[in-house]
């Protein structure tokens, strides 16, 4: 070698050393995934009128919109020239994947998710608009649109509506995620991404995360309003998320052993890489921490009898290992997709940095914004079942 | 007399109309339509008569840098990136899998001698490759990146946004982000030269003529002898991008 570039082993592509996207776009795809995994769960209960899982619906619905509001964000703080974000919408160009994201998420947030909650609501909103006073009485009227029937008949309707909006909802909870996964899978010139698996694994690994999520944030809330949890709820969700899971991990395995059985000419790089850049959050983080041992926790509740505490602290558990699995999933494709070079004959290093507009400090906000964003909207709707049944 | 509002409105709507249309048949006319609003073509330079190319051939390239020194001075490339740039190949003997490959600061100040015996050695000069079926302009969310009309892959600075997408789905490398201006940058095979009936930067510097700008549409070029008689070859040919730069010589090992 002449000269070494810190950082980097074997040869890059000289424009290739640093990766063009960092931890932002890495948060992208998480948080859109615990959007439509959060969604998928909801719909469940709506569609296939699963009684188990209501305490969690409406909590599932303000959890996605909660992300949701936040999805654009990591994007927008990514571009070189944010304030041109805007042309997607007015200028897109239709043979880019990407242009659709605008569109899609649009369609998502305005159609599907807030008419949905709004009916589903809709009943609540007009009463506290009579119940409450002052400023509240006036955002709970402004909430009401101005429909203030909340007859039988006009309930009923509502009714009609949402079931008809989650159907709708369902395959564009589908479409948001698998998009986010095309964006990636459709890149042939990087065989890391280009796989027409990755909208399914996206998808399947979303629905793990949404619903990981959603029981994770019942559970606390619960735990934190000293309410008694649902077991019956939780066990459901538990059940789910493991069958859900299987076919996630089942589908990732494929696409390794796929890669491993085929040997094809981008097949040395990506091995070296698992097994040594990638091997802590790969091998380790999600595949270990983040899946295998979640898995366990969760077949363990599926075949032993075990007492209700140990069961809550054991989806606790998996709950928490799974979101860090899924999290370092996301990493592993995003970073892991630019740590080689395309030439396939050299590997460059990530540098993450702190307090920059792409850094570690910024990643944390916009991950813990949804959680303050679904704590007001909480205030606002409250979504808990015993108090609407009361 | 004093207009009427009215009256006003009508005369200025119909100013703006003309105007408009003038400018659009203008356009047409000229075909200069979309092409890059910082480098206006020359008079006479009509984009449907051309379909630029380049030819490479690797034996004759020396490694000397004269390519990347000029194409750096021509376009203002910020330091530490490369529009056009040199690797230097050294495979043992059969084994064209492993290939050791270096191109310190591009190549631009050449290569230093090798201390190590070589089976073979070779110099491979690169840059955008100009692809008429380009996955970079595919996948730009607001086509501020595209195939002009002469086969040239141009960069609206003033459009892009920087979402570096493109970026991503070159094989070849040959896009970076410009450190300050925070938009993408690329060959643009000097288009404000090309247009005015001169030759890219890197081919007038380079001393021994191993590359060559071409146009494919004109049927005098000696591309079209050269096509016809040597064994080309364009970079990652499994890629399906229609590349234009066109390499005599060229080694499989060459990635």
């Amino acid at each position: 070698m002449v000269h070494a570039i810190p950082g980097v082993e074997g040869f890059m592509y000289p424009n290739e050393v640093e990766l063009q996207w960092g931890l932002l776009v890495v948060v992208y795809p998480y948080i859109t995934g615990l959007v439509a995994g959060a969604f998928i769960l909801a719909s469940l209960e709506r569609v296939f009128r699963v009684e188990a899982v209501k305490p969690t619906y409406r909590l599932a619905l303000l959890t996605a919109l909660a992300f949701l509001l936040v999805a654009p964000l990591p994007l927008q703080l990514h571009l070189g020239h944010p304030e041109r974000s805007l042309e997607m919408y007015l200028t897109p160009h239709k043979e880019s994947a990407m242009a659709m994201f605008g569109f899609v998420y649009l369609w998502y947030l305005m159609v599907v998710l807030l008419v949905e909650i709004w009916l589903d609501y809709r009943a609540d909103i007009v009463r506290r608009a009579q119940s409450e006073t002052g400023l509240l009485r006036i955002v709970y009227r402004v909430l009401t649109l101005g429909s203030m029937n909340i007859s039988p008949a006009s309930l009923h309707v509502d009714e009609r509506l949402g079931w008809i909006m989650t159907i709708v909802g369902i395959p564009s909870a589908f479409m948001l995620h698998g998009y986010v996964g095309f964006l990636f899978g459709s890149i042939k010139a990087n065989p890391w991404w280009s796989t027409p698996l990755m909208p399914i694994v996206f998808l399947f690994s979303a629905m793990v995360s949404g619903i990981a999520g959603v029981q994770g944030i019942y559970m606390f809330s619960m735990w934190v309003r000293k309410k008694t949890i649902d077991m019956r709820c939780v066990d459901t969700i538990g059940t789910y998320l493991f069958y859900a899971f299987i076919i996630d991990f089942s589908l990732e395995m494929l696409d390794l052993l796929h890669r491993t059985y085929e040997s094809s000419e981008s097949f040395a790089s990506l091995d070296f890489m698992v097994h040594t850049r990638l091997f802590t959050s790969q091998i380790v983080l999600q595949i270990i921490v983040g899946t295998l041992v979640p898995l366990a926790i969760l077949a363990a509740t599926q075949v032993l009898t075990l007492a209700e505490q140990t069961r809550k602290r054991m989806y606790a558990t998996a709950s928490v290992l799974t979101l860090i699995g899924i999290f370092f999933m996301r990493w592993n494709v995003v970073i892991g997709g630019q740590l080689f070079s395309k030439s396939f004959l050299g590997y460059t290093t990530y540098k993450l940095e702190f307090a920059t507009r792409e850094g570690l400090l910024t990643a944390g906000v916009l991950m813990i914004l949804p959680l303050f964003i679904l704590w007001g909207l909480v205030k606002l709707l409250p979504p808990w079942t015993e108090e609407t049944a009361s | 007399m004093r207009k009427t509002r009215r009256e006003i409105l009508l005369s200025a709507g119909k100013y703006i109309l003309l105007t408009g249309t003038a400018a659009a048949g203008l356009e047409s006319l000229t075909g200069t339509a979309s092409a890059d609003t910082t480098t206006p073509a020359s008079d006479g330079y009509k984009m449907a008569d051309h379909w630029w190319g380049m030819t490479m051939e690797v034996d004759k390239c020396i490694g000397c840098g004269n390519c990347v020194r000029a194409c750096s001075k021509e376009n203002d490339v910020p330091e530490g990136f490369y529009r056009t740039w040199i690797e230097r190949y050294h495979v043992k003997e059969g084994d064209m899998e492993h290939p050791t490959v270096e191109s310190p600061d591009g190549g631009m100040h050449g290569f230093p001698p090798t201390s190590t015996p070589v089976d073979k050695s070779f110099f491979i000069p690169k840059l955008c490759n100009h692809c008429a079926d380009s996955p970079c302009t595919q996948v730009c969310p607001v086509g501020a990146t595209f195939v002009s009309p002469d086969g040239v892959v141009l960069v609206d600075q003033s459009y892009c946004l920087g979402c570096r997408y493109c970026v991503q789905a070159c094989p070849y490398g040959c896009r970076f982000i410009h450190p300050t201006k925070n938009v993408v940058e690329k060959c643009n095979l000097c288009y404000h030269r090309i247009t005015k009936g001169l030759t890219t930067a890197c081919c007038e510097a380079c001393p021994t003529g191993a590359r060559k700008l071409v146009d494919l549409k004109n049927p005098k070029d000696p591309v079209h002898d050269f096509l016809r008689h040597y064994k080309v070859q364009v970079l990652k040919p499994h890629m399906a991008t229609h590349a234009k730069v066109f390499y005599k010589d060229l080694d499989g090992s060459v990635r």
